[in-house]
Formats: C-alpha cells, sequence, structure tokens
C-alpha cells in the first residue's frame, strides 16, 4: 500500500485501477460508504450498479465556472470513467459532451423522452432572472425556460454548488443579472441542493445512487440540504476543534499558533456557522484538500447567509456553543465594595437622615407656631 | 408619644411570653423525613472527568439557552450556576497540591428543604418523589429561596421581563415519560446516577465500604461518608468525594434542616394566634388610652 508524498499517511481508499467486477462492487460499496450511507444502503447500492441499474442523468450548466463539474472530474475512487460508465449514465452534459450543437439537443431530447419521469436533473449555475433572463441562453432559450421544461419530466431534481442552490458568486451584491438559485425558480417542487463552491462530489454521488437504487432521496433540512452530508456545522468536526476548546487561536497570519496549526475562528473562520462535511470527507480523497486544511479559514461556501456576503475575515457567531476547556470556579467572583465608596454611601445616608431630622423639627415648630395665632383669636 | 412605660413592658413581656412558650412546643413538631419514593443522584468525583456532557444535555432538557456572555460569544461559559444554568461542572484546584476535583453543582433536593420552608405561598414544594419542584403561577418573586438556600442553588432570571426562579427539577418532566434526567443520561462515565434516594445511599455506602482509601470525610481526616445521608437533615442528591467536602464548598450543615429551626420559630409564634392576637390587644389598649388623655386634654383646653 503506497503512503501519501504529502503527509505520509495512508492513501484513504485503495486504488482501483483495472478494476474487475469485484473492485467495481468495491468502489460502489466506498461511494456510499463515503457519503456516510449505511452499510446495508451501500451493499443494495452496489447490487443495483452491477445489474446495470444505472441512473439517466442530464445536467444543466447555467451561471457558473465549471468548478462543481471540475472536482466531480477529479475524484479519484470512484475516477470519472467509472462514474460515467458505470455508476451513473450521464446522457447529457454540455461540458462532457462529444457531440455538439443540434446533435447534442437531440440527445437531451431522447433522454427526457426515454426517462421521463425517471432521469435525474443536475442543475450546475445559477439561474439569471432579470430582463426576462436573457443573460443566459442556450440555442435561443433562456436557461429559466430549459430549467422549467427538463425539471417538469424529471424524477429527482438536484441542485449542485452554491450558484444552483441559491445563487452563489453570480448573486452577490450588486447582482446585475439577478441571478438566483434553482429551488427559487421550481418553487413547489422537492429539489435537493448540495451547496458548495465547488460542492463535495461524493455528496451529488450518493444522493444520485440512493435515487436510483432505492428510488428515494435523502432526509433533506429545511433548505433542501441532505442532512447525512449537511447536519452539521464544519466546528462540530472541524480538525482544529481542540485548539477552539483550549482557547488557542491563531492571531494573524503566520505567527506561531498559525505554525502550529491553531484555531482560525479569529482569522474569520466561518467553521461555527457553516454546514457542510468538508471536515470529514476530503475534496478528491487528497487528506486536507480544505480551506482550514490548509490553514485558511472557512468561507462559508455553503451558506447563503456567508459566501460572498460577509468579509472573508470578519468573525461570525458561534451557532451551538459548547462548554470550553475551562471551568466556573467553586465560588463565582463577585464584585467588590471600595472602603470609599461605603464612606460615600454613608455619608449620604447620613445626610438624609440628618436632613429628615432637621426638617421634622422644622415641622413641629411651625405646627406650634400656627396654633399659636388662634389661641390669640 | 404618650405611651405609657408600664403598658408597654407588660405588653412586650406578655408577648415574648407566649412566643417562647410556643416555640418550644413547636420545636417538638416531627422532623420530616425523605419520603418511600424519594429519587435522587449520586455523584460520585472519583468518577467525573469534567466533559460538561451534562451541562449540555440539561440546557437541551430544560430548553435553557448557552450562557456565552462571559465569552464574547464563544463558549457556554458560566461562572455559576444562574438564570439559565441549573446545572454546572465546577473546578477545585488544591493550591498547595496537584489534587484536583470537580465538582456538580445543582440542586440538592433536601429532604427537609429551607427554600420551601422559606417559600410563602408555596411555589417551591416536595411534590411527586419528593423532588423539589417549582409551579411559576404562584411565585411572586420575593427570591427568598434563593437567601434561604444553604448551596445557593435557587437563581433569579435577572435578565428576564418576567422573571422566574431556576433550578435543577431533577428533570420531572423527563422522568414522567420515563426517561432518565438529561444528565444522567448523557454521563459517559456514570459518575452521576439516578434512583430511589434508598438504593444510591446503598450504593454509595458499598462503594466507600469497598474502597475506603477513595473517598473522603467533611474536612481532611474525617472518615469517609456520604454527603447529604444526614447534612440539613439530608439531600436526596447524594455526593462521594475523593476531596473533603469542605474543600468543595459544600457548607458545614448541623443533622437537623435549617428549615425545622425556623420553622419551629414561625409556626411557634402564630401558634393559636395567641401571640398576635396579645399584641394587638395591648396595641390597642395604647391607642385607647392615648385617645382618651387627649379628648380630656382637649377638653381642658
Amino acid at each position: 500500500m503506497q503512503l501519501d508524498g504529502l503527509s505520509g499517511r495512508e492513501p484513504l481508499l485503495v486504488d482501483v485501477e483495472g478494476s474487475n467486477r469485484r473492485d467495481f462492487v468495491k468502489v460502489a460499496l466506498m461511494a456510499g460508504a463515503a457519503v456516510g450511507l449505511p452499510a446495508a444502503l451501500s451493499a443494495q447500492i452496489a447490487e443495483a450498479a452491477v445489474k446495470g441499474v444505472k441512473p439517466s442523468v442530464i445536467w444543466l450548466h447555467f451561471q457558473e465556472c465549471t468548478g462543481c463539474t471540475e472536482s466531480l472530474l477529479r475524484t479519484s475512487h470512484p475516477d470519472v470513467a467509472e462514474l460515467i460508465l458505470d455508476l451513473i449514465s450521464l446522457d447529457y452534459h454540455e461540458t462532457l459532451f462529444a457531440a455538439a450543437g443540434h446533435q447534442a439537443e437531440a440527445a437531451l431530447k431522447k433522454t427526457m423522452k426515454d426517462h421521463e419521469g425517471k432521469y435525474v436533473l443536475v442543475v450546475e449555475g445559477a439561474i439569471p432572472t432579470k430582463e426576462n433572463g436573457i443573460y443566459c441562453q442556450i440555442g435561443g432559450r433562456t436557461a429559466v425556460d430549459i430549467l422549467n421544461e427538463v425539471a417538469g419530466k424529471a424524477g429527482a431534481i438536484i441542485a449542485i454548488g452554491s450558484c444552483a442552490s441559491w445563487g452563489g458568486i453570480p448573486s452577490a451584491e450588486p447582482n446585475p443579472t439577478g441571478a438566483t438559485g434553482a429551488p427559487m425558480i421550481l418553487k413547489g417542487k422537492t429539489v435537493v441542493t448540495i451547496p458548495g463552491c465547488p460542492a463535495n462530489p461524493y455528496n451529488l454521488l450518493g444522493t444520485v445512487l440512493q435515487f436510483a437504487t432505492l428510488g428515494t432521496l435523502p432526509a433533506l433540512d429545511e433548505k433542501g440540504r441532505p442532512k447525512f452530508a449537511y447536519g452539521r456545522t464544519i466546528h462540530e468536526h472541524c480538525p482544529r476543534r481542540a485548539h477552539f476548546d483550549a482557547g488557542r487561536f491563531v492571531q494573524k497570519f503566520g505567527d506561531e499558533g498559525h505554525r502550529q496549526g491553531w484555531c482560525l475562528y479569529k482569522t474569520g473562520c466561518k467553521g461555527p456557522a457553516t454546514h457542510a462535511n468538508c471536515s470529514v470527507l476530503p475534496f478528491a480523497e487528497v487528506p486536507d484538500a480544505w480551506p482550514i486544511g490548509i490553514g485558511h479559514p472557512c468561507f462559508g461556501c455553503t451558506e447563503q447567509a456567508l459566501a460572498f456576503r460577509k468579509p472573508l475575515h470578519d468573525t461570525v457567531d458561534v451557532e451551538r456553543p459548547t462548554p470550553p476547556d475551562t471551568y466556573a470556579p467553586l465560588h463565582a467572583p463577585m464584585g467588590k465594595v471600595a472602603p470609599i465608596a461605603t464612606g460615600v454611601a454613608g455619608l449620604i445616608g447620613g445626610a438624609l437622615l440628618g436632613a429628615g431630622w432637621a426638617a421634622s423639627k422644622k415641622l413641629g415648630t411651625t405646627e406650634e407656631a400656627s396654633k399659636e395665632p388662634r389661641k390669640e383669636a | 408619644m404618650t405611651l405609657d412605660r408600664r403598658s408597654l413592658l407588660t405588653g412586650a413581656a406578655a408577648t415574648a411570653a407566649t412566643a417562647v412558650a410556643v416555640a418550644t412546643r413547636g420545636a417538638e413538631a416531627a422532623v420530616p423525613t425523605a419520603p418511600p419514593d424519594a429519587v435522587g443522584l449520586l455523584y460520585d468525583t472519583t468518577l467525573c472527568i469534567g466533559c460538561k456532557t451534562c451541562v449540555v444535555a440539561c440546557r437541551e432538557a430544560n430548553g435553557k439557552k448557552p450562557d456565552t456572555s462571559n465569552s464574547n460569544g464563544l463558549w457556554d461559559a458560566p461562572l455559576d450556576l444562574n438564570g439559565q444554568t441549573k446545572n454546572i461542572i465546577k473546578l477545585y484546584k488544591d493550591p498547595d497540591s496537584p489534587q484536583r476535583s470537580y465538582f456538580k453543582a445543582q440542586c440538592m433536593h433536601c429532604v427537609d428543604p429551607a427554600c420551601v420552608g422559606a417559600c410563602m405561598i408555596g411555589a417551591l414544594q416536595k411534590r411527586e418523589k419528593g423532588i423539589v419542584t417549582y409551579k411559576q403561577e404562584y411565585c411572586s418573586g420575593c427570591r427568598y429561596c434563593q437567601v434561604a438556600c444553604p448551596f445557593e442553588i435557587p437563581k433569579f432570571e435577572w435578565s428576564a421581563k418576567a422573571p422566574l426562579m431556576v433550578k435543577c427539577e431533577l428533570c420531572n418532566h423527563r422522568l414522567a415519560e420515563g426517561k432518565l434526567p438529561g444528565c444522567v443520561e448523557v454521563c459517559p462515565r456514570k459518575a452521576v446516577i439516578y434512583g430511589t434516594r434508598e438504593a444510591l445511599l446503598a450504593d454509595a455506602k458499598k462503594r466507600i465500604a469497598d474502597h475506603p482509601d477513595r473517598y473522603r470525610g467533611y474536612k481532611d481526616g474525617d472518615a469517609p461518608r456520604v454527603f447529604g445521608e444526614t447534612d440539613g437533615g439530608g439531600t436526596q442528591c447524594l455526593v462521594l468525594s475523593h476531596v473533603p467536602y469542605e474543600k468543595l464548598g459544600l457548607p458545614a450543615l448541623e443533622e437537623t434542616s435549617q428549615a425545622n429551626a425556623t420553622r419551629s420559630i414561625q409556626h411557634g409564634i402564630y401558634q393559636g394566634f395567641i401571640a398576635p392576637i396579645a399584641l394587638y390587644a395591648v396595641l390597642g389598649a395604647v391607642v385607647f388610652r392615648n385617645k382618651k388623655k387627649q379628648d380630656e386634654d382637649g377638653g381642658a383646653a
């Protein structure tokens, strides 16, 4: 077993070059296991994949950088060939297509017809809505039209990446094209969102394979994100969490704490408010291939409220604070009263008492004085 | 003021005599014992690793928000029990030795609680299973319970607009559903366990018998014993420790409860309503005399 040259660790998964059937089952199992699906489910996925029950996938590109596709191409277990040829049937993908023009459009039409109500639609990129959506057109049709048509006959709809999930970079202020995510266009439909910039391809793969095998979608949170991947924050599984709990923070980049791999919260890490599984599922199986792994604060790319909105080095509120590695003392510290303060309070109290006594005495004399003339009369 | 010296002294002496007489009688009333179904917790400092999972679980079980006011929003780090913290793990550090101990501070559910004795409306009462529970609809917010408690447990919600008292109620809402208290459910080392007081006490005594060297008494050099068996009339939550209880900040209490002492005086004074009637009779006599005297003076002028 070869070791990773950079970190000296064992690679996370075995090499499957020249895969045979056994290796292939293994790959399918790993793909399921990698995204945290239960072992029994992974086995079912593998069975289905072996039998050739491959989900038909239509992949639409709108306003984006193709980074999500790029990261999908860089998965090595399974690698892209296994992915496209064995695990899923990628029937329409504008980046990976050999065909072009009318030929490509014909393939889209054919897939939609052949697998009506069964194919998986993956949307990558934001959808512009300003000026009737003219900012993104393919073959003279706007992104909104294409999305509505293809989504209408899809068995499942998955928005991959932050752009498709909620707008991403194209929707950053001042958002000149009125870019928005697929769930905002496809109101009333269940859209699984897999935000991230880029999204971790395993999260997509796990969702697609579950749909293909069981015909169900994973449990989703209120933003349509699969809970198996987005149920927790980066902070909750961060490899640097021990430093946070002990109060060891990087104060500025390049300082001693930074070299020691301390917590990046004070340099603007969005981990405590960012829901994603980057900390437990490395991109393309390269250990530490994510922001915090290379010593940079989390950017919050999966969160609409953070990414491209909150400044990079501003700190965020901790979403679910838990106790630190410090303890309450047996007796809580109490404020002390200074002798001067006691003296001043005593003086004020004394003055009030004196004034009250003087006033009451005066009251007595006036009463007597007012009585006297009456007597004379 | 024309209060006659003689009448004042007579009245005062009569009142005092009545009070003392009935107070002595009141003290003879039975000292409360734990109900047969009394439940509680047993916390053993030798098992606690200070993970604070129980602090988090307590918040979740009771719907209390984390207290991040001491840490700029970073951590749930209260310095003591407070209006949003019913359970906290504290740390004892010996200044002269490397000795350390964690201590789980929470309501001890006394057999005869001082807070219940001080609560004039009955918001705090020992209810099912001897658990000292709080009924917010009765609470007037006087905070007498806070002052009365020898363990300084009940806390006031200073930051709330309609503040209530906050203290551990042994997760009685969870017990009703057949669940364990939040802290007990999550404790990874069973450092805190739930059961009937009887069973817990037997367990605690067995632990001391099995490992007499491991546990301590109230002060350095005391024979090992269970805190809460008799302290302050006994508590339903018991503590075992490898550090003398004194050092953990637990108060030195008599074997009879403070509540019993205050109750005997207070109930004594009002017994048969004799003392108040006597007092008011004296005051009435004084007022009557003065009025009569004033009328006579006025008539003369």
